[in-house]
């Protein structure tokens, strides 16, 4: 009897199928191929404007087949407002890493978040600043050693970790905040539903929404892609628990 | 046709495929790829069950999958 192949996994459509700069095992690629699949199922690609940070995912651009622009650095969901409201019919999403958002960027997240502005916010919190050689970063967890926390960060000194989603559910502006990690298949595919209901909440008009990614930096983390996964599992939930921090009635 | 099909030039060599497959059918190579990386790669195709997880988790979509199906 012939036999026929059927496409189990196949690389999305708005993936630009570049070789990414990232470093092996880095889920910043995890991250991006999410995004790039939830666009093709969603048929978003010729809506879509991304906004790049400044970090690891500056040149986030090159891998995608839908429209980019690249903001200074924290200011992206600043410039992501700017472009809803001007082009209210485009799906607008920022890409930040925890250094962008939580540090230079803290005021303009804040701020779109209060605001409700129907954008999306992807976050990526790989505990430390991974292009300039893994400082210390806002959610750099307690006893975590760095190239600025060599004796492992201490509260006295480098104060505690935000959490950011947890910060942002208290306002009334947001229509939809979670964290979700990318250490394994199951949470990835979990990743890749809250991801979704977070771009609904914009398609349909609700309101502000954000997706904290518990990330990996295995070169500044100086462990292993693999020990990196189980670090998050070990170590990074423990402190960040996954979830969704605020449903706005409609978010589906 | 194979249903594990692994894009060596894209692949870091992170292992993170190797990891996860449940029924432990991937591998590093020995070969080099043309940016210097040991390439993953199926050493049983008929075992794969299809479960996608290997490609869930590779940060470089160099992984895709395919399954047979009678016409
Ligand atoms: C105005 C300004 N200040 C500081 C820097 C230096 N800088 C570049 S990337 C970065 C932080 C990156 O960390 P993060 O946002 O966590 O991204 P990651 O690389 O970890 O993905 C900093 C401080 C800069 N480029 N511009
Ligand atoms: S430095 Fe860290 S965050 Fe940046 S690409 Fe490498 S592993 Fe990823
Ligand atoms: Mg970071």
């Amino acid at each position: 009897m012939a036999e026929e192949m059927k496409v189990i996994y196949e690389r999305p459509k708005s993936w630009a199928n570049k070789v990414t700069h990232y470093c092996p095992g880095c889920t910043h690629g995890v991250a991006h191929r999410l995004i790039a699949e939830l666009v093709d199922e969603m048929d978003l690609i010729d809506k879509t404007i991304a906004v790049w940070p400044v970090g690891c995912a500056v040149f986030g651009y090159e891998y995608f087949n839908f429209d980019s622009v690249e903001a200074a650095h924290g200011r992206a969901p600043a410039m992501a407002t700017g472009i809803k409201v001007t082009n209210p019919d485009n799906f607008v999403f920022t890409y930040q890493g925890d250094g962008d958002i939580a540090s230079i960027g803290m005021a303009e997240v804040v701020h779109a978040a209060a605001r409700g502005w129907p954008i999306t916010v992807i976050f990526i919190n790989n505990g430390n600043y991974g292009m300039t050689g893994g400082q210390m970063a806002p959610t750099t967890l307690l006893g975590q050693k760095t190239t600025t926390t060599p004796m492992g960060r201490a509260p006295q000194l480098n104060g505690y970790p935000i959490r950011l989603p947890e910060m942002l559910a208290q306002l009334d502006g947001p229509a939809y905040i979670a964290r979700v990690s990318l250490d394994s298949p199951v949470n990835i595919r979990k990743a890749k539903a809250y991801m979704r209901k977070a771009f609904n909440a914009q398609i349909r008009g609700i309101g502000f929404s954000l997706v904290e990614c518990l990330s990996t930096c295995p070169t500044n983390w100086q462990l292993t892609p693999v020990e990196s996964m189980e670090r998050i599992r070990k170590e990074v939930m423990a402190y960040y628990p996954l979830g969704e921090f605020k449903v706005a009635e409609g978010v589906l | 046709m194979e249903r594990v099909s692994i894009d060596e030039g894209r692949c870091k060599s992170c292992s993170l495929c190797v990891s996860v497959c449940p029924v432990k059918i991937l591998t590093i190579s020995d070969r080099l790829n043309e940016r210097g990386f040991r390439p993953a790669e199926c050493t049983d195709q008929a075992k794969c069950t299809s479960c996608g997880w290997c490609a869930v988790v590779c940060p470089d979509v160099a992984i895709a999958l395919y399954r047979e199906v009678k016409a």
